[in-house]
């Protein structure tokens, strides 16, 4: 196996790994702290997409156009929570579970009535096209490096938030225990609906930087967010270390294993019988993984509820 | 709520009194399926249009006799074009189905409608399944058979001397029988070959082990968006100017508006491309650039000619009540086509040109596919010789 692709490969793996953890920072926090199974945070992903398409076609700048789509994002984040979400915390999560798949619905046919049925693809402006050669031999697209980047100065943000500011202090006390966070006189309303729209942001922002790079179209958030979920299942529900070091650890097997496990079946079993489980194999070993690392630790990697 | 009542027996009497109707041998009657709703939209609303646009050329009386066209949105489920078949046989009593572009689709309505006294003509799906051993006297491809082009791309890269090509397909059936119709004909030495899965979107990782495995070529089937998204990144990880690129169903003029530059120089192949010197493809193209204002794609050309074969037969065969006529006026082949050249082969299935087509930019800055030679004139398929009709 040739170091220097694997090296490549993780690049590949830890960008796909920002952006899983930019997805599932939202929901770990929404789950965590309003106890709140929420299946529509893929729409937040698709939403973020469409608007930062928009915007940046309506500015004529990619930079402006996605700046902007971030409180635009935050803006739908907020209405979300406060008109759907908010008569759903009492509730037992297979009425959230409808309610939310319900909101996906909602949401995908909202944008083939906005946007049309067709997929929308954008491109990159020329100072982002290029690639750069940061290991020899393999240039690597400039706007990847970007992702990775992002992904890893909004991680040291939440970071921050949650450990160092009283936002985070109510945050994580109320992933521990919302109830008693409430009756010590926090406004456990705003509060909700503040953490809800900071995790449509996070959402979006992913959305916004898969744009330029596959295809931006209806439904495009829901398969990211089963990965999400598994993100957050193996770090610990509520737990923001929990979701980065798991989405980190989702993106790098997922990338390597698909690459190379039929790479190393062709060494085992015949070339059409690899060619035929290697793939299937590949997609399962995030969950062969989760399965595994629930069995030793059941409440995940980093548990943030302690009662 | 009277009004839907109303509606309601509306409905029930005239499906009543069309049941009690005996067809008329003076009636035409023709299903046309396709996906219209869904992402393929994209590929079906230009089927229906080509479709259309046919009838209008034909005045709209395929054979000079009333013609009655009912639609159909398969939604791309076979279970939902089974439904549509039945109904279209049954209750509307058609003589001909038409359209479907999915092989899935075709293969599951294939047997209930070849068993009917129903033709069925598919005006894009072709799987190799339906073309040997299970070939119908009942069923007519005016398309293509699935391995024809990879096989084309093949002779054309063992041709230009290509070696060490990288192959890339979706793990299902006919990404299989792409690599598999590729192989056939190239004699070169293959650098890796890869399945992706079905409809996924992020092919970086697939882009760098490409990469290192240093190949003079890539050959890849990736049709609809599949393609777009990774002949993106191929161009955003900078290989498009080293490796070069080619592909087969996946750079048309669906998929080049997306692509733009992207696409620029790339080689596909095709049985049919909008720029063929023909009188019918001429008309065609130009009828439906102003029509709809796109240029045409190789779904639209297929439909088109499903009209006009049926067109010719129904004339030739002096109506629809003697099948085995009609079934003799289609093997003719002898229609108008926007292919110039077409015939069928035992199994129903074409014999035609494959060309060798390039994605350009043209001066008013729009972006289609030019036709750069025949790879392989004449071609029919391989399966042809394991089906048992002979006429």
């Amino acid at each position: 196996m040739d170091p220097l692709l694997l090296l490549e490969q993780s690049f590949n793996g830890l960008q796909f790994g920002v952006m899983l953890f930019l997805i599932a920072a939202g929901l770990t926090l929404v789950f965590g702290v309003m106890d709140l199974v929420n299946l529509a945070h893929g729409s937040l992903v698709m939403i973020g997409a469409y608007l930062a398409t928009t915007l940046v076609a309506w500015t004529d700048s990619f930079l402006l156009g996605m700046i902007l789509a971030l409180p635009a994002t935050f803006v739908v984040g907020a209405l979300v929570e406060v008109v759907a979400l908010r008569t759903l915390y009492r509730r037992d999560h297979l009425d959230q579970v409808l309610a939310t798949f319900g909101l996906i619905l909602f949401f995908n046919e909202v944008v083939r009535i906005v946007w049309g049925p067709i997929s929308l693809y954008s491109g990159l402006p020329d100072y982002l096209s290029g690639h750069v050669e940061i290991i020899p031999g393999a240039p690597y697209p400039v706007f990847r490096l970007l992702i990775i980047a992002v992904g890893l100065a909004v991680a040291g943000i939440i970071y921050l938030i949650v450990a160092h500011t009283r936002l985070g202090m109510l945050i994580r006390a109320g992933a521990s225990n919302n109830e008693m966070v409430g009756a010590l006189g926090v406004n456990i309303k705003s509060l909700f609906t503040l953490v809800f729209a900071l995790g449509a942001v996070f959402a979006g922002l992913a959305g916004m930087m898969l744009g330029p790079l596959t295809s931006v179209e209806s439904g495009m958030g829901e398969p990211l967010l089963i990965l999400a979920f598994v993100v957050i299942i193996i770090g610990g529900i509520g737990s923001i270390r929990g979701a980065f070091i798991a989405a980190i650890v989702i993106g790098m097997v997922d990338t390597v294993g698909r690459i190379f496990l039929p790479v190393l079946l062709r060494a085992v079993v015949s070339d059409a019988a690899a060619d035929t489980a290697g793939p299937a194999l590949a997609s399962m070993l995030i969950y062969i993984l989760m399965a595994a690392i629930l069995v030793v630790r059941p409440r995940g990697l980093f548990p943030a509820r302690t009662g | 709520m009277s009004k839907r009542i109303i509606g309601l027996a509306i409905g029930l009497a005239t499906g009543l009194a069309l049941a009690a109707t005996p067809v008329a041998a003076e009636t035409v009657k023709v299903g046309f399926i396709t996906t219209l709703s869904g992402p393929a939209g994209i590929i079906g609303k230009p089927m229906k249009n080509a479709f259309e646009l046919g009838l209008e050329h034909v005045g709209g009386r395929l054979g000079g006799l009333d013609t009655e066209i009912i639609y159909g949105d398969d939604q791309r489920k076979p279970d939902v074009a089974k439904q549509l078949t039945n109904k279209m046989i049954k209750r509307d009593r058609v003589q001909f189905i038409s359209g479907i572009i999915w092989s899935n689709l075709l293969i599951a309505v294939h047997g209930p409608v070849t068993r009917s006294d129903t033709f069925l003509i598919s005006s894009n799906a072709g799987p190799s399944a339906v073309a040997g051993k299970k070939c119908s006297e009942n069923f007519f491809n005016v398309a293509f058979q699935n391995d024809m082009m990879p096989e084309g791309m093949g002779k054309y890269m063992t041709d230009k001397k290509i070696d060490n090509v990288y192959a890339m397909a979706p793990n299902y059936q006919a990404g299989k029988d792409m690599i598999k119709g590729f192989k056939r004909m190239f004699k070169g030495k293959i650098a890796g070959e890869v399945y992706t899965k079905l409809g996924q979107k992020d092919y970086q990782a697939e882009i760098s082990a490409l990469r290192a495995a240093k190949p003079s070529a890539v050959f890849i089937f990736l049709p609809g968006g599949m393609g777009i998204n990774f002949i993106k990144q191929y161009t955003q990880a900078g290989l498009s100017s080293k490796i070069p690129l080619y592909s087969a169903y996946t750079v048309d003029a669906i998929s080049l508006p997306a692509l733009k530059d992207a696409a620029v120089g790339t080689f596909g192949v095709q049985h049919w491309s909008p720029d063929l010197g023909n009188s019918v493809n001429r008309r065609f193209v130009a009828d439906y650039r102003k029509k709809y204002g796109k240029t045409p794609s190789f779904y639209a050309a297929q439909a088109y000619d499903t009209v006009m074969l049926l067109d010719k037969a129904i004339r030739t065969a002096g109506g629809v009540s003697d099948r085995a006529k009609l079934r003799a006026a289609m093997r003719a082949g002898d229609f108008p086509t926007t292919r110039g050249t077409f015939k069928f082969n035992n199994n129903h299935f074409p014999i035609q040109n494959i060309y060798l087509r390039e994605a350009v930019k043209e001066a008013d800055g729009s972006y289609v596919t030019k036709t750069r030679g025949v790879i392989i004139s004449a071609h029919g398929d391989s399966y042809a010789k394991s089906c048992g009709m002979k006429w």
